[in-house]
């Protein structure tokens, strides 16, 4: 069945998101901590778990996939509502702490990367054999 | 009276009119995308690049901070790209994901969380000092903006800082996402973003959940979850160190 697809979905999504803002509070911050990151996790175990014992029909994946798909479409309807306006009207001090909080980050993706790949960091060498 | 109920009927079928609207954007940027450039430029890329300019020409018009969503007849598109559905959709992405491939850039990815929050704060706090802002929870705020949006508002407001202050730097967050948007797809493949563990790390520098998500859907759909991933743990921890460790520093530093 379709729904159990999508059932199964907003299952882990509701666990993560209300875990992330446990963890909020516990931390005392104003904001949810890894919610969606949790949910992710979630989805990933029980799915392959339930691939060996309860198995995940045809129909429940496609639950799954049809909201994976409207991904971008979401994301674009995302875009259609953020307030442009206040962003660029709000003098230089934002845009030039945004853009250069950007530039920055992007020139580290690679020196980070790399950081990561090429020498194992704290791994054991049989998850490093293939 | 056609008009009228026409614009009854999208009113109360409001989701369903967002998804008309979208999936003609979407058409639309994808015709653009063959027919202009070839393909070179993808079309989802063009596609979050229009919902940019629609956000701002639906701002201009109604004054209000919802974008295009705040035109009564498109309110569904509010909805269909609030938080709800954008976590719901991200969570899906996961589905399918190699495990292998996340447990191996675990630690890098969580590392670059902590390290893109810091970075970012700093650039912010320096421009903050540049324009001559003096006062360390003022600086603390707009360095905090530059990590995301909602650090901002949530470190303004246990520093008590006035709400000018706080507006700048939710816009400094905004610009920060709208570029991160429309700039992913055309750094990446200088920075080497084509694969799940530069895709983590990716997503824990720049940390904006909103515009990590787009900008990876950008360049290639697969690499979301990765980005995704980090990128959510961000805000928290930005929330974390900004009003507290980060704000005794500038403190100190400033005196």
């Amino acid at each position: 069945m379709v729904v159990y697809g999508v059932a199964l979905l907003a299952f882990c999504t509701l666990c993560g998101v209300f875990l992330g803002d446990i963890l909020g509070s516990l931390l005392g911050v104003q904001a949810n901590v890894g919610g969606v990151g949790i949910a992710m996790l979630l989805l990933i175990v029980l799915s392959s778990m339930s691939s060996k014992k309860l198995h995940l029909g045809a129909d429940t994946k496609s639950g799954i996939n049809f909201w994976s798909a409207m991904y971008i479409p979401i994301v674009v309807a995302m875009a259609a509502r953020q307030d442009v306006i206040a962003a660029l009207s709000s003098g230089w001090v934002a845009i030039v702490a945004g853009v250069a909080a950007v530039a920055f980050s992007f020139a580290l993706v690679p020196l980070f990367a790399r950081m990561g790949s090429d020498p194992p960091p704290l791994e054991t060498s049989e998850d490093r054999a293939e | 009276m056609i008009s009228q109920t026409l614009l009854d009927v999208a009113s109360k079928n409001s989701i369903l009119v967002a998804f008309l609207f979208v999936g003609l954007v979407v058409w639309l940027s994808y015709w653009l995308s063959g027919k202009l450039t070839r393909g070179r430029l993808h079309g989802s890329a063009i596609a979050i690049a229009l919902g940019l300019c629609l956000a701002y020409a639906g701002g201009a018009m109604t004054g209000g901070s919802h974008g295009i969503a705040d035109i009564p007849w498109l309110s569904g598109v509010g909805i269909l790209g609030g938080a709800m559905f954008r976590d719901f959709a991200i969570v899906a992405t996961a589905y399918g994901a190699d495990v292998e491939a996340i447990k191996k850039s675990g630690f890098i990815g969580a590392t670059s969380v902590l390290l893109g929050v810091i970075l970012s704060f700093t650039v912010g706090a320096v421009v903050a000092v540049l324009f001559g802002y003096t006062d360390a929870a003022q600086i603390t705020t707009i360095g905090a903006g530059a990590a995301t949006y909602i650090v901002g508002p949530v470190t303004g407001t246990a520093l008590g800082v006035g709400s000018d202050i706080i507006a700048l730097s939710i816009a400094a967050g905004l610009i920060k996402s709208i570029l991160v948007m429309i700039a992913t797809p055309i750094v990446a493949p200088m920075i080497g973003l084509n694969n799940p563990h530069s895709a983590m790390v990716y997503g824990g520098l720049m940390g904006t959940t909103s515009g990590v998500a787009a900008g990876l859907a950008a360049v290639d759909p697969k690499l979301v979850p990765y980005g995704a991933m980090t990128a959510t743990f961000y805000t928290g921890v930005g929330c974390l160190l900004a009003p507290s460790v980060l704000y005794f520093i500038i403190q100190a530093l400033v005196g």
